[in-house]
């Protein structure tokens, strides 16, 4: 610490040129908080997967529906301990710009497949038993201060019901939440009870989305999901059957390879940091010979003198970083607030940090160690005769 | 005059220097032979390329002699490593250079506590001692001041409290008023006159300038890489 305002006197010597040099470096890890979120985002799904967990969709595509009558003979696959579906709905509520999922699902299956959101036993009970009832996620119930026992005026973009009217009304009976915060970052949905859905709408009635199997032994889950298609296979409604992590990581890349499109542009930027900076502190370095033979000649030895550019080179990565990472910390929530809920809640998470902090230190040794190699082996002697 | 000197501080003994110029061998110091008594200041003058700098680098540690022995205080400092010498420095010698050559990005304080930041003084502890030593030099309202907020004079004073403010036994000054006018180079003469004769210093002093030699208890006069004569003491 005692070397901090020498380190610190060293990196404001040319005030303009440290300030430009740390606005780039403010700007690539303010550009990696928001890219790593964006990754972490899309990789929610497959991390969140249970690998116990299996999806079934229609074998063509994922927007062609499935006979709900496909629900007896999945349960009866052996290895297969329980069974849900789930539809999209398609809503908007207000306005275009608060979309958000909605499902309709089978009340006790959909909640006993996914433990990890929590419910209160009553309001469950009132999920199962209201045929117009709807829970929903915390995050959406704080979003826009819902109470429980009001109505939920939603509109479907896809599904009109028997009159044509594209508005629906269903009873808020309950809130989803979840212990894992990571987990509670996915309640922005609202869950339908299924059996008035599918009679109150026009089209497609006998039909679902998707299904989700739960089986017993995850290393068997690849060969249920064969015997689950095999089940189906040369039937008009032919299913492809995948455990949840393959399906989140597959739909993911449907909109790209979002983790190698991240990586290529980090690796742009940061390499187009690691030249600039290290011009800057080499050019520093070279108008400050004189002043680190000064320091030699004080008694300052080759190691310190080296481990001194280090950290100056440490210091300026590291501030710039921190700073970036800050900036993208505080501009997520305004990002958030931005989509309406139409992509998963992005945020700069503690990983993300430590790779920030990985990062500023591995550019920091990559520039600071020529010129320091070059202060170390500078002799007195002739760095001080050019400036006697 | 200050106390009579009672031993022998450097002690040099058949000292060499050996520049190599590409395939040329050029010996800047020919067998010096010397003693410097504890307590003296010295002024070591000669025409340019005469070899009085680099002889002055070897007393400070700053280089080390192709040949001979070289002591300081009882030490053979002409075998220590480089980091040895940096040690060695750092308690015994403070430097004094023509162009001051202070951090210009640190107040005259900071500049002063530099050689401290070597020691195990705490922070407040480098700051007294710091104000002490611009106090000696007569700059104890300057402190917070850049060095190009100062004059050269007052930049050469925080340039001696520099060298003085971790004690050294030692002091090496090349030539120190050569960037002066004379009046404020006979201020600084005085100082460092001050610093010899009340605080036991021992200078030694490159110059070309008579005027500034005759501040010295002695001048030793170099010529082509080759100790001349002593002037009798003033």
């Amino acid at each position: 610490m005692k070397y901090l305002p020498l380190l610190w006197a060293g990196l404001f010597r040319k005030k303009t040129r440290t300030l430009l040099t740390l606005a780039s470096i403010v700007i690539a890890f303010l550009l990696f908080g928001l890219l790593q979120a964006v990754q972490a985002a899309f990789e929610a799904g497959a991390d969140a997967a249970d690998a116990k967990r299996l999806l079934t969709i229609s074998r063509y595509s994922f927007i062609e529906l499935l006979p709900i009558a496909h629900l007896k003979q999945i349960e009866r696959v052996p290895g297969v301990v329980g069974v849900s579906y789930a539809e999209w709905f398609g809503a908007k509520y207000q306005n275009e710009s608060n979309a958000f999922p909605v499902f309709a699902v089978d009340p006790e299956r959909y909640l006993a497949m996914y433990p990890e959101f929590t419910i209160a036993p009553a309001q469950r009970e009132a999920f199962a038993r209201t045929r117009t009832g709807a829970v929903a996620g915390v995050r959406l119930v704080e979003r826009f201060g819902w109470k429980i026992g009001q109505t939920l005026p939603i509109s479907s973009e896809i599904h009109p019901k028997t009159d044509g009217d594209l508005n629906w009304q269903f009873d808020l009976v309950g809130v989803l939440d979840a212990e894992d915060p990571a987990v509670r970052g996915n309640t922005d949905i609202v869950l339908i009870n299924v059996a008035y859905f599918d009679e109150a709408r026009q089209n497609n009635r006998g039909k679902t989305g998707w299904y989700v199997e739960r089986v017993a032994d995850s290393s068997q889950a690849k060969a249920i999901s064969e015997a689950i298609d095999e089940r189906f296979a040369n039937s008009p409604d032919e299913t492809r059957t995948q455990p949840e992590k393959e399906f989140a990581v597959g739909f993911a890349k449907q909109i790209g390879d979002i983790g190698a499109l991240v990586t290529r542009i980090l690796i742009a930027v940061f390499f187009t940091i690691l030249i600039l900076t290290g011009n800057t502190l080499a050019q520093s370095i070279r108008e400050r010979i004189p002043e680190l033979a000064i320091l030699k000649t004080l008694g300052f030895s080759d190691g310190k003198v080296t481990a001194l550019v280090v950290a100056e080179a440490v210091l300026m990565l590291v501030l710039g970083g921190a700073i970036g990472m800050a900036a993208a910390t505080a501009l997520l929530p305004v990002v958030n607030g931005g989509t309406g809920g139409r992509f998963p809640p992005l945020f700069v998470g503690a990983e993300t940090w430590m790779w920030a902090l990985v990062l500023a230190l591995f550019v920091a040794l990559a520039v600071g160690l020529p010129p320091a190699w070059r202060a170390r082996r500078l002799r007195i002697v002739d760095a001080l005769a050019g400036h006697r | 005059m200050g106390p009579p000197p009672t031993d022998v501080l450097i002690q040099i003994r058949g000292v060499t220097k050996t520049y190599r110029r590409g395939s040329e061998k050029i010996e800047v110091l020919h067998g010096i032979d010397l003693d410097i008594p504890r307590g003296d200041f010295v002024a070591l003058m000669g025409p340019s390329g005469s070899g009085k700098t680099t002889l002055l680098n070897l007393i400070g540690g700053l280089d080390s002699p192709s040949a001979g022995t070289l002591v300081v205080d009882g030490r053979r400092i002409d075998r220590l490593s480089s980091g040895e010498l940096s040690h060695w420095r750092a308690a015994n010698v403070g430097f004094v250079f023509q162009f001051y050559n202070l951090l210009p990005t640190l107040s005259a304080q900071k500049n002063v506590e530099l050689p401290l930041l070597l020691t195990s003084l705490t922070a407040a502890q480098r700051k007294r001692h710091a104000a002490i030593a611009l106090s000696l030099v007569g700059l104890e309202d300057r402190r917070g001041h850049r060095p190009k907020e100062l004059s050269g004079g007052q930049e050469q004073r925080v340039a001696i409290a520099r060298a003085i403010v971790s004690d050294p036994t030692l002091l090496v000054c090349d030539e120190p008023t050569g960037d002066l006018d004379r009046t404020t180079a006979a201020e600084i003469l005085l100082l460092l006159r001050m610093l010899n004769e009340e605080h036991g210093k021992t200078i030694v002093m490159v110059t070309h300038d008579p005027k500034a030699a005759e501040y010295a208890n002695h001048q030793l006069h170099l010529d082509k890489g080759t100790l001349a004569t002593a002037s009798p003491e003033p």
